[in-house]
């Protein structure tokens, strides 16, 4: 293993305690419930009974320790509860909408570089010229817009008034996965743009003014294919992470994203368990979210470390 | 460049008076700014002053209307004023988007300047609570925190503040962390000074204009978790009113009413653009050093 590559037992380490933090995190929600958690759930007018029996349920009879311990024990076996609303595994409900939400981040990672590598390229390509002062207006505009308000308006435009695309939905098909994906995918690509387009507009200009570029300019590269082969993927690099460190960020939008176009992804699941007080699916959605969070961290780190010779994260970090 | 090398620049090309360069009336993004965030916040102000309805007032026979001479901006469902709602929805949305902003920056501010201070332990500990926090996406852990505590105005100041607070930790670490190394600080010390003192006297008005700088960003974060909250409906309690909420009252009327859910998110975007350009024209003023 090169040197560079030590720091990811360092970071795989590192990231135990924080996993632990959030299960200690998501275990203690159900308690910062005012009064008794199940009567919470329930509502006040539920029957003494069934408090009983959800309590039991919920394992909230026991003392604490033993509480965290018992939910940690479910956890290692993939059983995140009963879904109080649907009476069946919330594990095999959120195994369920992964997929659908992991095609949105991915369409809409795919869109938001067609939309920001041409757009950063033409700012970079003439700094402070009206072309590069358009773009960096339309990023501060992009910045400024609520990510569900770019659906409504995604909507108003494509699918009300040319009826191209529909208005919500996922269909039953593949090819109509996508077909109906693609809004809501647009959505999120516009809200990231304006992170994407500023990162690399910023890294194109510092490879434009760097001495290989110079020297492949002066060998006769020039324009778009100078572009592609020598200044791209150097500008690409700190993009990278700058999306991995956005990613938190990403995926709370794709969660309402997902409620505005009625995409039974993760995000529709969790605000639907919210107005319902379906408490362990609330849970179970918080969980994979973070850990996904994490997870994907670690490999932006890894990614970022292979594509670049140079990066040396042990170093930066000290 | 490495990170060393940034240091070395903080440390080194850090001149006083390229504060002078510029005054601040010659900075165009800072007036700019300046101007759009006053003019909203006058209209916050003087809201019962610039329309001749009430917010919340209900008129079911003049439901719906379209733009019109009595309605510049026509009614909503319940017959109310969309313009007028706007205007008072101005009130809330910046006061909200304002105020929330105060606990997590005094909180985070403090515990991330510590922690980078004195390192060791307590650095440890506050840093990984740091990554715990997050992992969660901003408005996972707010809608479930709001969620906990029940509805209300009190609530969303309680979420945002759990959630955003390590922002300002982890920004006002990293500065302490290349301030605390610095001549002046050495000096304070061989001189006698205590900890706080240091902390307080010395150290802290050089390093506040990161945590400041970012946020006038953190208030357009916060409004636009407001405004997400209204609008799938666990924000501020209808009938105040609210452009989050607006929208999701407008996107049921979108084939015959567009401009009701349009015109709120108009609203939006005109708040965070009068925002950013604040921000930016204060980060030109306060630490024009990094600014590339």
């Amino acid at each position: 293993m090169p040197d560079r590559f030590r720091f990811i037992p360092a970071r795989l380490l590192q990231s135990i305690p924080v996993l632990f933090g959030v299960t200690v995190l998501v275990f203690f929600m159900v308690h910062l419930l005012p009064g008794d958690p199940a009567v919470a759930i329930l509502g006040q007018t539920a029957t003494p009974d069934r408090v009983a029996a959800l309590s039991h349920q919920l394992g909230l009879d026991q003392a604490l320790w033993r509480q965290y311990l018992l939910f940690l024990g479910h956890l290692c076996q993939g059983n995140l509860g009963q879904s109080i609303t649907y009476q069946r595994p919330v594990s095999g409900l959120v195994l369920q909408a992964i997929p659908v939400t992991l095609s949105l981040l991915l369409f809409a990672l795919v869109l938001s570089l067609l939309i920001s590598v041409p757009l950063a390229g033409l700012a970079a390509s003439a700094p402070g010229r009206a072309r590069d002062l358009g773009v960096r207006f339309f990023t501060l505009l992009g910045q400024g817009m609520p990510q569900f308000w770019i659906g409504i308006m995604l909507i108003l435009l494509l699918a009300v008034n040319l009826r191209a695309f529909p208005v919500g939905g996922y269909g039953k098909t593949w090819p109509q996965h996508w077909y109906y994906l693609f809004l809501p995918a647009l959505t999120l690509a516009i809200a990231m743009c304006p992170t994407t387009i500023r990162s690399l507009r910023a890294s194109t200009i510092d490879v434009l003014a760097s001495d290989y570029v110079g020297t492949a300019r002066s060998k006769g590269a020039a324009g778009i294919s100078l572009f592609r082969l020598h200044v791209l993927r150097n500008a690409a690099i700190p993009t990278v992470s700058i999306i991995g460190v956005n990613l938190g960020y990403l995926v709370g939008g794709a969660l309402v994203i997902e409620k505005v176009f009625a995409v039974p992804g993760l995000g529709s699941l969790m605000i639907n368990a919210i107005f319902a007080r379906d408490f362990p699916t609330i849970q179970a959605v918080s969980l994979f979210v973070a850990v996904f969070v994490i997870v994907v961290g670690i490999l932006t780190d890894v990614v970022y470390t292979a594509v670049d010779p140079r990066v040396d994260i042990s170093k930066e970090r000290s | 460049m490495t990170t060393a090398a940034v240091r070395a620049s903080r440390v080194t090309n850090r001149p006083m008076s390229s504060r002078a360069l510029k005054p601040w009336y010659r900075n165009a993004t800072l007036i700019a700014g300046i101007v759009i965030v006053g003019f909203l916040a006058l209209i916050a102000v003087l809201a019962p002053l610039l329309t001749p309805y009430a917010p919340i007032v209900q008129d079911l026979e003049h439901a719906l209307e379209s733009p019109n001479a009595q309605h510049w901006l026509g009614t909503d469902k319940y017959g109310r004023d969309v313009l007028t709602r706007l205007l008072y929805g101005a009130r809330v949305d910046l006061r909200v988007g304002f105020l929330a902003v105060l606990i997590p920056f005094v909180v985070g501010s403090v515990l991330g300047a510590l922690a980078g201070y004195f390192g060791g332990w307590f650095d440890a500990v506050v840093m990984r609570i740091v990554d715990i926090f997050f992992a969660f996406p901003f408005y996972v852990l707010v809608i479930v925190f709001v969620f906990l505590l029940g509805a209300g105005e009190s609530s969303i100041y309680l979420a945002i503040a759990a959630v955003s607070w390590v922002s300002y930790a982890k920004i006002m670490r990293g500065e302490l962390l290349v301030a605390k190394q610095q001549d002046y600080v050495a000096a304070a010390r061989l001189g006698g000074l205590s900890h706080g003192r240091i902390l307080i006297r010395h150290i802290g008005p050089n390093v506040l204009s990161q945590a400041l700088i970012y946020a006038t960003s953190d208030v357009v974060m916060d409004i636009m978790a407001i405004v997400t909250l209204g609008y799938l409906g666990l924000g501020i309690a209808p009938p105040t009113p609210e452009w989050g909420s607006m929208i999701l009252d407008g996107q049921e009327f979108i084939t015959t009413q567009w401009e009701q859910a349009t015109i709120p998110g108009i609203a939006v975007v005109v708040t965070s653009l009068g925002l950013s350009l604040l921000g930016d024209g204060l980060a030109d003023l306060l630490a024009p050093e990094r600014r590339t």
